[in-house]
């Protein structure tokens, strides 16, 4: 255990029509950890995060995100919460810095403190150097890498991150996932990983919970989940198979 | 409001760095310059020797010269700049995938339609004031007659007027860019309105009342109950337009010599002999009494406009965004 409660759910249901999007989803994750949400594609994971973020409201049950309930404050949510959607878009025609000084002006941060954060984070993602290059010229790791600044511009307490690295080359995944696991473990920032991209979220997850059609099938540490699925004598495991089990079980 | 204010201010940036920008406003100062010193030098010639002539100045903006009046041109080409300016203002940052990531930033979802729409607004206001101020520049030297205040007022009216009307385009193209996920298609779409309300609309006009009370010479000559029906269905459907009420309003409000919005029919010499009689201005109040009603209209057009704009973009799913 390692603090408190940040995002807890109850029965959190999804309808589109007739097809249940996510179906009574029970989650609870603590402050300072990463958390894997894993699941094959229209799993349902996206849906849960705009849930999350109270950019969609839920058929029924509840959430709480920071103490808030995201459906009557999504201000409030959204205030101290980060969200990297996947393929983030920014404005091509602006540079770097001023892409991040609009979302700073949006979250009503301080132009005096503005500008050092920004240097702050173009500093840390690797940017400095192409900060005043307009972002239309941009490849795509270092558009993700300063989406990941962007997030973290309004220093958000929780950070959801919607397939962080889809569409990276080796080298910038690994870039990407120490930058993410160097957040956790600097700045005490909840991370929320939605992905299924298994190898990667086996490196940086304390949990995980696998979403397969909008059902939570399982929910733990890794290990956990390897003793239950695969056996307490198997020490060379891997997310994959643990996933795979569970996928062909649903 | 905050929220808005940022977001107004960046939209404000985004269209003055644009070349769309530059380009309509050079079209607009461009026509509007030509046509005034063509207007402006006919006048000229006209005043010779004349003592004291009275209200030549709003001429400048009326008198069609050899091609079109400044009035005219505005009427015709303004739904464009309204147009121009809106049709990719939301869908641009959809397809760019900004979209979802403004509404996860701590501001009310309105503010950002709220907030181009009237960036949008404060554009159309910037061209109108500076190209009727040029006019007025220029006119003043070519002609040398000075507007009094009543000049002057009518003209604010008009540019009031103006702004109201081409917000109502803008509206409308924004609408379209709310609900089309192209650009090209939203802007199609618009044009295809605005096709529609200026050239269809005055021709189904008089396809209707042609058909509804047909005109028939009789050897007595015209029935003349039948030409004012004639008259009075083709006026109300060419109202349908909001171009109709523009122009109806602003060559009202612009000319203190026309009494009523309605086209005349002078049915015999008399009244043609009692009209040139009478030829005396109408005060500005009784003008404004005039087209109060299109005045009313187009505010209630242009809100309405916008209203089902807001409507539709914040009932939409965000997964759509």
């Amino acid at each position: 255990m390692k603090g408190q409660i940040i995002v807890e759910t109850e029965d959190l249901t999804k309808k589109y029509g007739p097809r249940t999007a996510v179906d009574h989803l029970n989650i609870k994750i603590e402050e300072g950890e990463v958390f894997g949400f894993l699941g094959p594609n229209g799993a349902g994971k996206t849906t849960t995060l705009l849930m999350f973020l109270g950019l969609t409201e839920p058929t029924s049950g509840k959430a709480k995100v920071i103490g808030f309930d995201p459906t009557r404050e999504p201000f409030k949510v959204k205030e101290r919460v980060g969200y990297l959607p996947e393929n983030i878009g920014f404005y091509d025609d602006m540079d770097a810095r001023q892409n991040l000084r609009y979302i700073a002006r949006l979250n009503r941060i301080p132009e005096e403190v503005t500008e050092k954060r920004i240097d702050y984070w173009l500093e840390k993602v690797g940017l400095s150097e192409e900060s005043t290059k307009k972002v239309g010229t941009y490849s795509k790791g270092m558009r993700q890498r300063l989406g990941i600044a962007e997030v973290l511009i309004k220093e958000p307490k929780l950070v959801f991150l919607d397939e962080p690295t889809i569409g990276l080359d080796p080298d910038g995944t690994n870039r990407m996932l120490d930058l993410i696991h160097s957040l956790s473990r600097e700045k005490n920032i909840t991370l929320f990983l939605s992905s299924h991209l298994l190898d990667q979220v086996q490196r940086i997850c304390d949990r995980v919970g696998i979403m397969i059609n909008g059902n939570l099938v399982a929910i733990g540490p890794i290990e956990e989940l390897a003793k239950k699925k695969l056996g307490l004598d198997q020490q060379d495991y891997t997310l994959e198979e643990i996933y795979m089990k569970y996928f062909k079980e649903a | 409001m905050y929220g808005i204010l940022t977001i107004f201010r960046k939209e404000m940036g985004d269209h003055f760095n644009s070349l769309r920008f530059l380009l309509i406003s050079a079209l607009i100062v461009m026509v509007g310059v030509i046509i005034t010193s063509m207007v402006g030098m006919a006048i000229q010639e006209e005043l010779k020797g004349m003592a004291k002539p009275s209200l030549i100045f709003l001429l400048l903006f009326t008198s069609t010269g050899k091609l079109f009046s400044f009035v005219q041109f505005i009427g015709f080409f303004g739904p464009l700049l309204g147009i121009f300016l809106g049709f990719d203002s939301i869908n641009r940052e959809r397809v760019s995938r900004t979209l979802s990531k403004l509404v996860s930033q701590p501001i009310f979802r309105d503010s950002i339609i709220n907030a181009k729409f009237l960036s949008g607004v404060a554009i159309i206001a910037i061209i109108l004031i500076a190209t009727v101020l040029l006019i007025s520049g220029l006119g003043i030297r070519l002609v040398g007659v000075v507007p009094g205040v009543e000049e002057v007022s009518r003209l604010v009216i008009y540019v009031v007027i103006s702004l109201l009307y081409i917000s109502f385009w803008l509206g409308i193209s924004i609408l379209f860019s709310v609900i089309f996920r192209s650009a090209a298609t939203s802007a199609l779409a618009s044009l295809a309105i605005w096709i529609f309300f200026s050239f269809f609309v005055s021709l189904g006009a008089s396809v209707l009342s042609d058909a509804v009370a047909p005109i028939s010479q009789t050897a007595s000559g015209v029935d003349a109950e039948m030409l004012i029906r004639h008259e009075r269905i083709q006026r109300l459907t060419s109202l349908v337009s909001p171009m109709t009420l523009y122009s109806e309003a602003t060559t009202t409000i612009l000319d203190p010599m026309r009494k009523t919005t309605r086209t005349l029919v002078l049915m015999g010499p008399l009244e043609r002999f009692s009209m040139s009689r009478f030829q005396s201005p109408l005060p500005l109040l009784e003008s404004i009494f005039i087209v109060i009603p299109h005045i009313i209209s187009i505010v209630a057009i242009t809100l309405l406009c916008f209203g089902i704009c807001y409507l539709v973009f914040m009932r939409q799913e965000i997964r759509t965004v």
